[in-house]
């Protein structure tokens, strides 16, 4: 389990305990948190559970692989701490996370 | 006015496969979709990625599964309308008219919504004047090439149709080509070629770089585009072309009365109609619960819609349940052949 903090556009912040092996994609569906549409599911196939990771955290998570990259490139304004949610897997060291969601996925 | 027995929204596996449902107990289908292609997300968004829980197929890919099943459903001759997207659906009577955006009209008593996540449309730039441009000076794909001789264009992308396009309209126009990133994801021989382009000065590229601001009252004059570190540059423009992939929305399903649950259509289970008799959805866009977004669900719920569409396409005929292994007229129907 970790506590994971997603931040709307407009400041609105949801704190959420999301189980271990999760995506943090998953945890905001399960929430209802809005901002991650997360049209394709999770297949890491259409760019709309596009997060910014806190500049904090960005590092401690696991490094993207050439199709999130790819994905990314059709995402709505990507800086370098874009990731896309689906393709985080929540594990006890998350715990704290923080993202941030963009001011629309597309 | 074409006159069927099923217009089926979607052309991804759920609508190919229901076809087929349709077709065994002798109902015609009318496929619209808004992509260029048969296939759905399974052709638009993973052609080649394996899948492995079609029931009896251990692995095949988006392609391949599509390919299969056009060759199930070649009895049943079904008519494709592509490039097109349901625009309205209109109650006359008993049945239904639907209209597309090419305002092509269908008649029929059902519909059956196969629709995914909505239909696949371009991505769009998001600065402010953008909408304002977009068909007159923007553009997200090329109907005329000549448009754009001796224009000064900047291509905005950095996969497969940003490439191509920057290369086959360098040979005629002022190209700059814009991305975000310093590595293009398309072809490794396009970007190479683009690349040995700018170096014989015949394109310009610019990355890492994304669109800032348009300028122009009337037409466009200029972009400005910004680095990462906020560096902004303005670059001389008559055209913009924008290729960012396809993105998929939900659209005008949304306004046909039909009871929406986030970007679902809650449908009952027992025959996956919607709150509006006639109007069924199955696949992906439905929803229900213990709903799973899988394939082989969407198989099921097309079964079964595509029953309670006989009931209404043939209201005067009995319907019987029958095994294609031993049923002739579902035989006749498949067109096969017997030997003995």
């Amino acid at each position: 389990m970790a506590k994971i903090t997603y931040i709307e556009h407009n400041g609105k912040s949801h704190k959420v305990d999301v189980p271990k092996d999760l995506s943090v994609m998953e945890g905001a569906i399960q929430n209802n948190i809005p901002g991650i549409d997360a049209d394709c599911g999770g297949a890491c196939a259409c760019a709309t559970c596009h997060v910014y990771v806190d500049e904090k955290w960005f590092d401690k998570i696991e490094k993207k692989k050439d199709s999130e990259q790819d994905m990314l490139d059709m995402a709505f304004e990507p800086n370098k701490f874009s990731r896309l949610a689906c393709q985080i897997t929540v594990s006890d060291d998350l715990d704290g996370l923080v993202v941030k969601m963009p001011s629309k996925q597309a | 006015m074409i006159k069927t027995d099923a217009v089926v929204i979607g052309a991804g596996p759920v609508g190919l496969f229901v076809v087929h449902q349709l077709g065994i107990i002798g109902l015609k289908a009318d496929v619209i979709d808004n992509l260029d292609k048969i296939g759905g997300q399974c052709i638009e968004l993973y052609p080649d990625k394996p899948i492995y829980d079609i029931p009896a197929i251990p692995e095949c890919t988006g392609e391949s599964l599509t390919n299969s099943l056009l060759d199930q459903i070649k009895p049943f001759k079904p008519n494709f309308h592509l490039n097109e997207r349901v625009q309205s659906v209109i109650k006359e009577k008993d049945f239904w008219k639907v209209t597309t955006s090419k305002n092509k009209n269908f008649i029929a008593p059902c519909i059956i919504i196969a629709g995914g996540v909505g239909s696949f449309e371009p991505r769009k730039f998001a600065v402010t004047n953008s909408e304002k441009f977009e068909n007159t000076g923007i553009f997200y794909s090329v109907k005329d090439k000549n448009l754009f001789k001796n224009k000064k264009v900047s291509i905005f992308g950095g996969g497969d149709s940003a490439l191509d396009w920057a290369i086959e309209l360098s040979k005629i126009a002022d190209i700059t080509l814009v991305h975000r990133r310093n590595e293009f994801r398309g072809a490794k021989h396009s970007s190479e070629l683009v690349k040995k382009l700018e170096k014989e000065g015949k394109i310009k590229i610019k990355t890492p770089f994304q669109i800032n601001s348009i300028e122009g009252k009337n037409k466009i004059e200029a972009i400005n585009v910004k680095s990462e570190e906020g560096k902004i540059e303005k670059i001389a423009t008559d055209y913009v072309l924008g290729f960012f992939g396809l993105i998929m929305k939900l659209g005008p399903i949304a306004e046909w009365g039909l009871n929406l649950d986030k970007k679902t259509i809650p449908v009952n289970t027992e025959n996956f109609q919607t709150n509006k008799k006639g109007i069924f959805a199955i696949g992906d866009i439905c929803s229900y619960p213990g709903k799973l977004k899988l394939i082989l669900s969407g198989f099921h719920e097309g079964a079964l819609a595509a029953r309670a569409c006989f009931k209404l396409a043939k209201p005067n005929e009995t319907y019987r349940f029958e095994y294609t292994t031993t049923s002739k007229s579902m035989q006749e129907r498949l067109g096969v052949k017997k030997s003995d």
